[in-house]
């Protein structure tokens, strides 16, 4: 399977040797080492923080799983140094195809524009993502990551979270300031909160299946209804690193997963797609698409996170990728309450921002899923009415439903000051930065969120110079755009795409959404939408 | 915008009628493909998200009323 290091040994550690009644006292216990985990754990060790990383297993998950990572995501793990790693395995891709029986209905392309460092999406196994994420930790000796230790019960006290952790060794006991649990879909903590998970499962089962073959097919994103190889059902095919493909297959909600799941009746079924039977299985899945999320996503001092907070079905990218902006989103604002620049009362503002979030991936998700497997007679009637009208018209085209992708959610959130000036574009507070070509001022080529990224991802004032000083509060970081001393617009694109003129100013938080922007700037104004979104008042 | 109830076509017997010859000769199967491709060509149309609810509204009304009428009548 992978190249990359997949199994990983469990290790004493001195916590273990304290008395129960006594546990070793930390900061932030994270739960669960996928994905989001890791990456959280990363963010906060490089805002300062000491974090204990906890895994039940040993290894790194088997199988691809989550594929698609978005520019977003991948944005994100510039900031944690694992960016191009991701970018240089990956296979980077932009254009998605929609067919409709044997011919093309239209083709997308979700990231049309030049000037951007990352692409719209790459494509990589979660066992690479992982892998160089636990190589990013190795770095970081604020991390301590355990494997085979498994969270068994939890305590909620005032001021802290008191965990049981079960190990090949017996159990022990640490306690927390605020434990954050990221253990997925089924997870335990969210069982041992007594939070519901409440949601939709869809009645269709997806036949996902990872196939090695060396094929011609470009690095797209194809996506079939009613394909001559499997009637009246959709398909889809996309590309991973090392000859590995994904294909997804509905199937319908009778049949028998033990039976779909075998080899050789999945064999045939990718054989009529491929028009040949030269590849091997990687992986196969069986499963039902489930949106759910939960009521709350902070249960006192337990703090839940990616798919143990919300679950969404697959087609849109929106599981991970979700999970990952759950990571950034609450990893600066833990920082600040855990270093008392805060009050706890600012994590509120990740349960507002992420919930709404996941709202709109789901949402946007159980879209999608109704479109492929409609719930009545009308809905594939007015199904079939869309898929012929695409044929012919633009509309009918923009209505075809093959999926959603992923793009960084808009926050409406306490922590943006409303906009008081006339802008005509250009993100507005809760929206993410934008990317751009930059020059810095010895000429070299750079890009925008690598300006951000090199501030050190706190508060940033990005201002547009026009010759006049801005009075920058204390702790906040500046990026100057132009006048004399700034870094290059060479493109022009920066202007354009913040609608900036000469003067402009955004303060960006260090999640790098918008959190206020200004035409004429003054201390005050920025001092005021600063205190607003660090949660002061 | 709101959604106009008031009558627009100037020969609204010619905007029925064209309706209703588009449905002769259809089993029922092939007039209801016809309304839902209808129905969504003239919502585009109207490119307006407001007034498609608006018309839901008083369409469903229809349907919904109807079936509480009925249900009335069998309890009485």
């Amino acid at each position: 399977m992978a190249q990359a290091k997949t199994q990983f040994g469990y290790r004493r550690h001195p916590d273990q040797d304290r008395p129960g009644a006594d546990p070793a006292q930390h900061a932030v216990v994270v739960v669960g080492a996928g994905p989001v985990g890791l990456s959280l754990a990363i963010d906060l060790a490089q805002r300062g923080q000491r974090v204990v990383l906890l895994d039940d297993a040993d290894r790194i998950g088997e199988g691809s799983r989550a594929i698609c990572f978005s520019k977003r995501s991948l944005e994100y793990w510039d900031r944690l140094g694992v960016g191009d790693r991701m970018v240089e395995k990956g296979v980077v891709w932009s254009v998605g195809r929609i067919f409709h029986g044997e011919s093309q209905l239209y083709q997308f392309n979700l990231l049309p524009e030049d000037g951007h460092k990352r692409p719209a999406f790459i494509n990589l196994q979660q066992y690479y993502a992982e892998a160089y994420l636990v190589d990013r930790i190795d770095e970081l000796p604020a991390i301590d990551l355990r494997w085979r230790n498994k969270v068994s019960a939890l305590e909620q006290r005032n001021d802290s979270v008191v965990l049981t952790i079960d190990t090949p060794e017996g159990a022990y006991r640490v306690s927390a300031q605020y434990v954050i649990a990221c253990d997925g879909a089924k997870s335990s903590l969210r069982q041992m909160v007594g939070a519901e998970f409440a949601g939709q499962v869809f009645e269709d089962q997806f036949l996902i299946a990872d196939v090695k073959m060396t094929a011609e097919f470009p690095t797209e994103r194809w996506f079939w209804f009613d394909p001559p190889f499997h009637a009246g059902r959709s398909a889809l095919l996309h590309k991973q690193p090392d000859n590995v493909w994904r294909i997804d297959l509905q199937l319908n909600r009778y049949a028998d997963p033990a039976v779909e799941k075998q080899p050789e009746n999945v064999r045939p079924r990718i054989a009529r797609m491929l028009g040949h039977d030269k590849f091997e299985f990687e992986w196969i899945s069986l499963y039902k698409f489930q949106c759910r999320r939960m009521d709350r996503f902070i249960h006192g001092r337990v703090v839940f996170a990616g798919d143990s907070a919300h679950q969404v079905s697959p087609f849109g990218a929106r599981g991970a990728n979700s999970g990952l902006e759950d990571a950034e989103n609450l990893s600066w604002k833990l920082d600040r309450v855990l270093r008392g620049a805060s009050p706890a009362s600012l994590l509120e503002s990740y349960h507002i921002e992420r919930s709404a979030a996941a709202d709109e991936n789901i949402r946007e998700s159980t879209r999608s899923t109704d479109f492929m497997a409609p719930n009545s007679h009308q809905e594939a009637r007015l199904r079939k009415a869309v898929l012929s009208l695409a044929k012919e018209t633009e509309f009918g085209k923009r209505m075809v439903n093959g999926g959603r992708l992923s793009v960084p959610c808009s926050y409406d959130t306490p922590l943006s000051s409303s906009d008081a000036d006339a802008w005509n574009g250009g993100p507005r507070p809760g929206c993410s930065m934008l990317d751009a070509p930059v020059a810095t001022r010895a000429g070299e080529a750079a890009y925008l969120t690598d300006t951000f990224r090199k501030g050190g991802t706190d508060f940033t004032l990005l201002g547009f110079g026009n010759g006049v000083a801005i009075d920058v509060p204390k702790g906040v970081r500046e990026i100057r755009i132009g006048g004399a001393d700034g870094l290059g617009d060479t493109a022009g694109l920066i202007a354009k795409r913040y609608d900036a003129a000469p003067g402009s100013a955004y303060l960006l938080r260090p999640d790098g959404y918008v959190a206020a922007r200004f035409r004429h700037p003054t201390r005050e104004a920025i001092a005021a939408a600063l205190s607003r979104a660090q949660g002061l008042n | 915008m709101a959604l106009s109830t008031s009558s627009n076509f100037a020969r609204p017997d010619d905007a029925f009628r064209a309706v209703v010859e588009a449905h002769r000769g259809l089993t029922d199967e092939q007039s209801a493909d016809l309304d839902a491709a209808l129905v969504l060509i003239l919502a585009n149309h109207i490119g307006d998200i407001d007034v498609l609810n608006e018309a839901i509204v008083l369409a469903k009304r229809r349907v919904v009323d109807g079936q509480q009428q009925q249900q009335q009548q069998q309890q009485q």
